[in-house]
């Protein structure tokens, strides 16, 4: 074929193409474990999976049942990605309207930044706990870098005018910042937490994995020590699972804060 | 009083280590409630002129002064109207209006008041909840004129207020702006590359020469608006037909031309 320009895709054409990509990797699945190449116990097929998930919704496992561990595992992910919300956010509007401010933060921030947060494993073990306080700082070293850069970018790169007219209507550098310089950079904030609300969310396994009560990654750990590869898989899917969904809602929240903006 | 002073103001700007003259020694003034139009060649500085007394910008040499101080950073005696309007798309229309007046820790009341009031003058009844977005152009532009009014400023600034407008809003907007200017007189100085627009609205208009800008003449257009009784036409057509209005319109337009003319090398 001419590689001239490629014809635009309709719906229906991408969500064929789509199901086509997922079915053959559910096929390549299916026939690797069936085949029997790999022992069983450590590839079971995508139906076995699904049976042991269904059964984990009400059976419990290393103490509770799959919703309970979701529900603990959504609950330090709420804590862990709202506390790198309420600093991040303010702290980059601060860092864009304040050039002082910018000026000391970014270099801290640069020198930890490239510290992923299975990185801070063992030392948010150490200061914080393995209880609650630890997962919540790995979860928060995850979701936080996205949030300040986000506002901050939004802060800085706010259209000139908006900020000359809240000067001249005589607004104080306080409410610039809460009336102007928030709203303005919303767009951009919404977008920074969608992709700090996946960071924290993937760094959840590796907070759990040092706690010892509940949780889906702690439920994985289980499985593994058991060697439950079912059980191991099924945790997999259900953090696949809960992360597309967080994703989907904080993706239409960006496309009605872009509407009602008149953006799109 | 409130007359806006430019007294020998120069200003440089700077760009690769190199110096470039902007504005090279204006001389201007707008008495208290008169209305100076500023024309000249795109890149003469009018708008640099406009910044600088709306404290956007500090003079390299020379100052300007507002009401007989010193103009010291932007502020709500200067009200500002833009040309791309710059209301902000997350305030409804009333809420656009009312921010100046709560920067001035105005009470809700009084708020209240004052914001219906310049709703009534510029027309905006019925819009007071809808957003920025939801208004044509020419309703965005009143809307940023209530801002400024509201404020009731010594001074206002506007930058080619109707510069963004399609042609019949322009007409309508220029009809407006006399009426309201009838209703509550302002010391306004207004910039545009309308030479019409300046003839119309303005008590005199500042023709400026190329880059560097210098003010290049003065005409006053209140003694023919008065002797040739232009305010009894109720339209701006009727008046653009007077024979005294193209005489002006054309002796700017000629004035402006030699500026253009000239730039090319």
């Amino acid at each position: 074929m001419a590689s001239s320009a490629q014809r635009p895709l309709s719906k229906l054409e991408t969500l064929v193409l789509g199901i086509i990509g997922f079915a053959t990797f559910l096929g390549i699945w299916l026939a690797v474990s069936a085949s029997g190449y790999v022992p069983r116990q450590f590839l079971p097929t995508p139906f076995e999976v699904l049976a042991r998930a269904s059964h984990l919704l009400t059976a419990p496992f290393a103490g509770a049942t799959l919703p309970m561990h979701l529900a603990r595992s959504l609950e330090r992910y709420a804590y862990g990605v709202a506390l790198a919300a309420a600093i991040g956010i303010p702290l980059g509007l601060a860092m864009g309207w304040y050039r002082w401010l910018d000026d000391i933060v970014t270099p801290v921030f640069d020198g930890l930044r490239f510290i992923a947060p299975i990185a801070w494993v063992p030392f948010a073990a150490l200061w914080f706990g393995t209880g609650i306080g630890g997962p919540i700082m790995i979860i928060f070293s995850g979701a936080f870098p996205p949030c300040l850069i986000s506002a901050y970018r939004g802060a800085r790169f706010v259209d000139g005018k908006y900020i000359e007219a809240a000067q001249m209507l005589g607004a104080s550098n306080l409410r610039t910042i809460a009336e102007v310089l928030l709203p303005a950079s919303f767009p951009s904030i919404v977008a920074g937490l969608r992709v700090g609300a996946g960071l924290g969310w993937q760094s959840l396994v590796g907070a759990e994995l040092i706690v010892a009560s509940a949780g889906v990654g702690y439920m994985m750990v289980q499985g593994q020590s058991n060697i439950s590869t079912p059980t191991v898989m099924a945790g997999m899917l259900a953090i696949g699972l809960v992360g597309l969904l967080i994703d989907v809602a904080l993706r239409q929240m960006e496309a009605f804060v872009r509407r009602r903006r008149g953006l799109a | 009083m409130s007359a806006i002073v430019f007294e020998s103001v120069y200003r440089y700007f700077t760009r690769d280590g190199k110096s470039f003259p902007a504005l090279d020694g204006i001389d201007l003034t707008v008495a208290d409630k008169e209305v100076v139009a500023l024309v000249g060649p795109s890149g003469c500085g009018k708008t640099t002129c406009l910044r600088l007394a709306a404290g956007f910008e500090v003079p390299t040499k020379g100052r300007v002064t507002v009401g007989g101080q010193p103009v010291n950073g932007p502020g709500p005696d200067r009200a500002v109207v833009f040309q791309q309007f710059a209301l902000f798309p997350w305030k409804s229309v009333e809420d656009n209006i009312a921010f100046g007046l709560r920067n001035q820790g105005a009470s809700a009341s009084t708020r209240r008041e004052r914001v219906s009031a310049i709703i009534g003058l510029m027309g905006l009844e019925g819009y007071e909840t809808a957003y920025p977005h939801q208004l044509s152009g020419g309703m965005q532009q009143r809307v940023a004129i209530a801002r400024a009014y509201v404020l009731d400023p010594e001074a206002l600034l506007m930058d080619e207020p109707f510069g963004a407008l399609d042609a019949q809003t322009r007409i309508v907007m220029q009809e407006e702006l006399v009426r309201i200017a009838r209703v509550n007189p302002r010391t306004v100085l207004f910039i545009t590359h309308a030479v019409e627009e300046a003839v119309y609205l303005a008590d005199r208009v500042a023709v400026m020469t190329r880059r560097p800008g210098r003010i290049k003449e003065i005409l006053d257009i209140r003694g023919v608006r008065t002797a040739e009784r232009w305010n009894e036409h109720e339209r701006i057509e009727d008046v653009m037909d007077l024979e005294s209005f193209v005489h002006l319109r054309t002796h700017i337009w000629r004035s402006l031309r030699e500026e253009k003319i000239g730039a090319v090398p």
